[in-house]
C-alpha cells in the first residue's frame, strides 16, 4: 500500500458557521500539475479549477467529476427561468447547515448574501440554525430543504403546498429540490475528504 | 452490460412521458442529462478499475436501504445479482443494511460554540456474520458509507486511513465517495419529484 492519508495540523480551525472566505485542505493526495492530462482538464470543465485541491482530488475520477460539474452549474447558474439565484443558494446553505458542512455553508451563504436584499436573514440562518425565523417564504424553502436533507428524506406534499402558498411555482419548487439535493452530494464530499481552514 | 433504461431517475420516480414530473424535468435538460451521465459514470464506467460493478451495486443497495427506499434498493439489488457472486452477496448486503437503519443527520462539530448542537447516534459496525460473507474490504466500505450517509460531520482523516488499510486506493476512495454522495442526491431528487409528479 503506497497511498496514505494527509493529516493537516490546522490551527484555529473554523468552529462556527461563517460567511468569511475560509479555505479547505484535503486528507487524500490530489493529482499534481504534472499528473494532469488533457482528459483531466476537460473533466475540470474550468481549467482554473486545477489549482483547487478539492477539484484536483476529485479529478482522479474524471468521468464522474465532469458529469457532476455540469449538473452543478445548471442547477445553480441556469437562470433563464425558475427560482431566483439567492434562493437556490439559500437551499444550498440550508442543506449545508443541516448536515453540518461549515465550509459549504460559508461559500453558499456568501453567494446568497450577494444576490439578496435579505442579508441579515442569511446570517441568522447560520447563527441560529434551520429553525431561525427568516420570513415565511424563506422559512418554507428552508423547511422543505431540511426535510429533504433528512435521512430518510421527509419531504412531503405538505412542504410543496407550503411553498406554493408562499408564492413558488412547481418549476421553482423543483429548483429548491435540486438545489437542496445537490448539496447532499456536495456536503458529503467536502466533509469527508478534507477539512476547513481559517480565513487568510 | 448495457442498460436499456433511458433515464434512471424517471424510471425510479415513476415519471412517464407527458406527466407533470416529465414537464418539470424537460425544463432543465442539462440537469437531467447530467444526472444520467453521473449515473453512467458510476454504474457503467468505461473501466471499473479497482472498484468492481458488484461492489458498486452492493454499495448502492446498502445506501438505498439506509435511506429507507425499498424500491430503489430492490433496483440496485437486482443489478447486484447480475454480477459475479452477486446472488450470494445480496442477502448479506441487505442484512448488514437493516441494522444500520436510523435517522440522520447526526454527529459532532469541532469543539466550540456549535458543540451544543452535537448529537450522538449509531456508530455502525458490520457484524461478524455478514463480515465473513462481504469480506474485510467491502465491510470497511460499508462502515465508512454509514458515516457518509448519516453522520457526515463526524468525518476525520482516520476514517479514510481505515479504507486504505482495507485495500482501497486513493482513487477508488474518491469514486466510492462520489457514488455514495451521488446516491444521496439521486434519492432526494426522486423523493421530491415524486411529490410534484403526484400533484
Amino acid at each position: 500500500m503506497t497511498d496514505t492519508i494527509i493529516e493537516p495540523k490546522v490551527e484555529n480551525a473554523p468552529n462556527v458557521f461563517t460567511q468569511a472566505q475560509i479555505g479547505w485542505t484535503p486528507w487524500l493526495q490530489p493529482l499534481t500539475a504534472d499528473e494532469l492530462t488533457e482528459r483531466h482538464y476537460e473533466a475540470l470543465v474550468d481549467r482554473a479549477r486545477a489549482s483547487s485541491p478539492y477539484f484536483a482530488l476529485l479529478v482522479r475520477d474524471p468521468d464522474i467529476l465532469e458529469a457532476r460539474t455540469k449538473t452543478d452549474k445548471d442547477i445553480f447558474y441556469n437562470v433563464a427561468d425558475g427560482l431566483p439565484r439567492a434562493e437556490r443558494e439559500l437551499a444550498a446553505t440550508a442543506a449545508s447547515r443541516s448536515n453540518g458542512c461549515i465550509f459549504c455553508a460559508s461559500v453558499h451563504s456568501r453567494f446568497a448574501t450577494h444576490h439578496t436584499e435579505h442579508k441579515a436573514e442569511v446570517q441568522k440562518l447560520l447563527d441560529e440554525g434551520v429553525s431561525a425565523d427568516l420570513g415565511e417564504r424563506w422559512n418554507a424553502i428552508v423547511a422543505a430543504t431540511v426535510a429533504l436533507t433528512a435521512t430518510p428524506p421527509a419531504f412531503t406534499a405538505d412542504h410543496a403546498e407550503r411553498l406554493r402558498k408562499a408564492g413558488l411555482s412547481d418549476d421553482e419548487i423543483s429548483d429548491v429540490i435540486h438545489g437542496g439535493a445537490f448539496f447532499n452530494w456536495a456536503n458529503r464530499l467536502m466533509l469527508s475528504l478534507g477539512e476547513p481552514t481559517p480565513a487568510a | 452490460m448495457t442498460d436499456t433504461i433511458p433515464d434512471i431517475i424517471d424510471h425510479l420516480a415513476g415519471i412517464s412521458p407527458g406527466s407533470a414530473g416529465d414537464t418539470l424535468r424537460a425544463r432543465r435538460p442539462v440537469t437531467k442529462e447530467g444526472a444520467q451521465a453521473s449515473w453512467l459514470a458510476l454504474f457503467a464506467p468505461s473501466d471499473a478499475g479497482e472498484f468492481s460493478l458488484a461492489e458498486r451495486f452492493a454499495l448502492a443497495t446498502f445506501v438505498a436501504i439506509l435511506h429507507g427506499q425499498a424500491e430503489i434498493a430492490a433496483f440496485y439489488a437486482k443489478k447486484l445479482e447480475n454480477e459475479p457472486n452477486g446472488t450470494a452477496l445480496r442477502p448479506a448486503v441487505e442484512a448488514a443494511a437493516a441494522y444500520g437503519v436510523t435517522e440522520g443527520p447526526y454527529g459532532h462539530y469541532p469543539k466550540g460554540p456549535l458543540s451544543n448542537e452535537d448529537q450522538d447516534g449509531l456508530i455502525y459496525r458490520v457484524n461478524d456474520g455478514e463480515r465473513a460473507i462481504l469480506g474485510e474490504k467491502l465491510s470497511a466500505l460499508f462502515e465508512h458509507t454509514h458515516l457518509l450517509v448519516l453522520r457526515p460531520r463526524d468525518a476525520e482523516p482516520q476514517a479514510l486511513s481505515k479504507l486504505l488499510q482495507a485495500g482501497w486506493s486513493t482513487t477508488a476512495i474518491v469514486t466510492a465517495s462520489q457514488l455514495v454522495a451521488f446516491l444521496a442526491f439521486q434519492i432526494r431528487v426522486i423523493a421530491g419529484l415524486k411529490v410534484l409528479n403526484a400533484a
